[in-house]
């Protein structure tokens, strides 16, 4: 796999920043005046209980919703209004807290669609399924099974992603992230509803991901264990605002953290 | 034990994705090719004009819904009016341009048929399901309508029906009052086999899988940058491109000429019975669904007199009309509750069967 990075940006500068980003839906305010960064080639967490507003700034990041306040920088260029598929065109990749693969393909054509935008044959190729298309059909091949064998899902490449179980349903949507080659890759709750092996193999390959590929990762997740393992960073969110920030020690020793999370004695 | 998977070894990604991985399945591909070229020289006259010929047309028209609704999971109740827009197109193309041979034509009023479709899928970006069949809708009357008033349509025939004028191909007429039947079925099939084989190309390669994921999952498809209007309209483009090339094979090489009211919302509702008993999402489905829609009511009206007479029951032309809609209807229902992802599925699941048997896995 090649490394995705990009030519202006060395490890440690600021790929993403997010400047007092509000959101709000009517009445409801989901985000209230948060700022933070993502760092190039790092792994970092949004954390917080339910509700404080995780997911919605992922969705700001990826174009879902438009901040109603605020600005977010991508690769130091002022992002205007964006969609989705520009988003990812700019280099975002992203995995859904419940799975969102395409249920009747199969394991190999889910990963094949990541390829979707890097694919360039042009229709009259594709009609004939010959020449352009079909060398760069056998090209995108090689480079999804690279990313099968990675994840270690062969046995089920050519089965159809809605019967398989939920872990490995979360490991086929990380490949079909990883095939879009993002430079930055969001996370969310990868990790939800496994149980320790799994976690064990999905943590494995984050960290490998993120270490062979220099991908930056921004993750959402529950398990406080997991997340002070992985991440160089933890920002932490409580009811929209940001509350901490900083390495996982500090934020562990963040008395409104723990606060937030453990409750507060009134 | 004809059928196995086993020892037939990939050893590179071009064999690995063939579309017929397995030795077997293209010979009888072959076969049934080589069996329905066979048939117009063995078949007779009724069987090719009555049978056959209607049974392609519907099995192209029903692959051109299946891509929009089967692949793309996009509703569409529009078919009949772009199947329309192709003959019509065909018709002022040949008549206007009769030196240029006719087949030319045929696939050219597909494109036609192409623009028009790809226009009223623009609300396709903003509306899904109900809502969308129902936009449809809207083309269906709206060109209906212009069929019945823009006289310039059919060159100002008084009658305002199309007719098929005498054109050949190699000295041999394949359209008009002196094409036999056998020429026509040939003619035809050559067509639906070329647009199949093209179809299935499409729809195993990158822009199947975008439509695929457009159906099954249009957020994660935004997410993966595919522009979700462009693969839309595409689908709505590619998908009028067989209907209108079906509509003027319809019209000119199987009716021999037509009014406005083949192209009606019974048409579209046909089609689109055919797609979801066939089974969506799959083109020999297609083939199968205009198999059961259109041949079954055939065999009916032959089977039913004779199975009925031994009985000393005489029944009239009208009664046994009657039976086959009662029948037939019934048989849908039976094969919806039976399997609801259409005869594909189940000719899918006889395959795997097939695969390990006499054991059970």
């Amino acid at each position: 796999m090649r490394a995705p990075d990009h030519p202006v940006l060395s490890k440690g500068d600021v790929l993403l920043a997010v400047e007092n980003v509000s959101l709000a839906f009517g009445g409801v305010k989901a985000l209230t005046d948060v700022s933070f960064d993502i760092r190039k080639s790092e792994i970092r967490a949004i954390i917080g209980p339910n509700g404080a507003g995780k997911t919605s700034m992922l969705n700001c990041i990826n174009g879902f919703y438009y901040p109603t306040e605020g600005r977010i920088t991508f690769k130091g260029i002022k992002r205007p209004k964006m969609r989705p598929h520009e988003a990812a065109r700019g280099g975002i990749a992203r995995t859904f807290q419940n799975v969102a693969l395409f249920k009747s393909m199969s394991t190999l054509d889910n990963i094949m669609a990541g390829r979707s935008i890097k694919m360039r044959s042009n229709f009259f190729w594709q009609l004939f399924r010959h020449g352009p298309a079909m060398k760069e059909e056998v090209a995108h091949r090689r480079f999804v099974e690279e990313i099968i064998d990675f994840l270690e899902i062969q046995h089920i490449r050519k089965t159809p992603v809605g019967r398989l179980p939920y872990g490995l349903q979360k490991r086929v949507e990380l490949g079909r992230a990883l095939a879009m080659e993002p430079d930055l890759l969001l996370l969310d709750e990868p990790m939800a509803g496994m149980n320790l092996e799994e976690k064990e193999d999905m943590s494995r390959f984050i960290l490998e991901v993120n270490q062979q590929y220099g991908t930056t990762i921004a993750l959402i997740e529950h398990d406080m264990g997991v997340v002070m393992d992985l991440s160089d960073r933890v920002v932490v969110l409580e009811y929209g605002r940001k509350i901490a920030d900083g390495t996982p020690d500090e934020v562990k020793r963040d008395q409104r953290v723990i606060d937030a999370y453990l409750g507060v004695a009134h | 034990m004809l059928y196995r998977e086993a020892g037939q070894f990939k050893t590179n990604y071009v064999s690995d994705s063939a579309i017929f991985p397995l030795r077997e399945d293209r010979i009888g591909l072959g076969l049934i090719i080589l069996a329905a070229y066979a048939l117009a020289f063995l078949g007779n006259s009724f069987l090719l004009q009555a049978v056959m010929i209607p049974f392609l047309v519907f099995s192209l028209a029903s692959i051109g819904l299946n891509i929009l609704t089967g692949y793309t999971g996009l509703l569409s109740l529009g078919t009949g009016a772009f199947m329309g827009v192709g003959a019509y197109a065909c018709y002022k193309l040949m008549t206007a341009f009769p030196e240029v041979n006719v087949i030319v034509w045929i696939f050219v009023s597909g494109f036609f048929s192409a623009a028009v479709g790809a226009l009223f899928g623009l609300p396709s970006l903003r509306i899904k399901g109900f809502y969308l069949a129902v936009a449809t809708l809207a083309a269906q009357f709206f060109l209906q309508w212009c069929f019945i008033r823009i006289p310039w349509l059919v060159n100002y025939n008084v009658s305002g029906a199309l007719d098929a004028p005498l054109r050949t191909l190699f000295g041999i007429p394949i359209m008009g009052p002196n094409a036999t039947p056998q020429v026509r079925y040939l003619v035809v099939l050559t067509i639906v086999i070329l647009l199949t084989w093209l179809a299935s190309n499409l729809v195993h390669g990158r822009i199947g899988r975008m439509w695929i994921a457009i159906r099954d999952m249009d957020l994660a498809a935004e997410l993966m940058g595919i522009r979700p209007l462009q693969t839309k309209l595409l689908a709505f483009a590619v998908s009028s491109y067989y209907c209108g090339v079906a509509g003027a094979l319809l019209v000119f090489l199987w009716y021999g000429g037509a009014e406005y009211d083949v192209f009606n919302i019974n048409q579209s509702f046909f089609i689109l019975f055919m797609v979801i008993i066939g089974g969506l999402g799959s083109l020999i489905g297609s083939f199968f669904g205009a198999a059961l829609i259109f041949i079954m009511p055939i065999v009916l009206g032959i089977v039913l007199p004779a199975a009925l007479s031994p009985f000393g029951i005489a029944v009239g032309a009208d009664t046994i009309e009657h039976l086959r809609f009662i029948i037939v209807g019934a048989l849908i229902i039976f094969f919806l509750i039976v399997e609801p992802h259409g005869l594909a599925r189940l000719w899918q699941i006889g395959k795997q069967k097939l695969l390990v048997w006499p054991f059970p896995y």
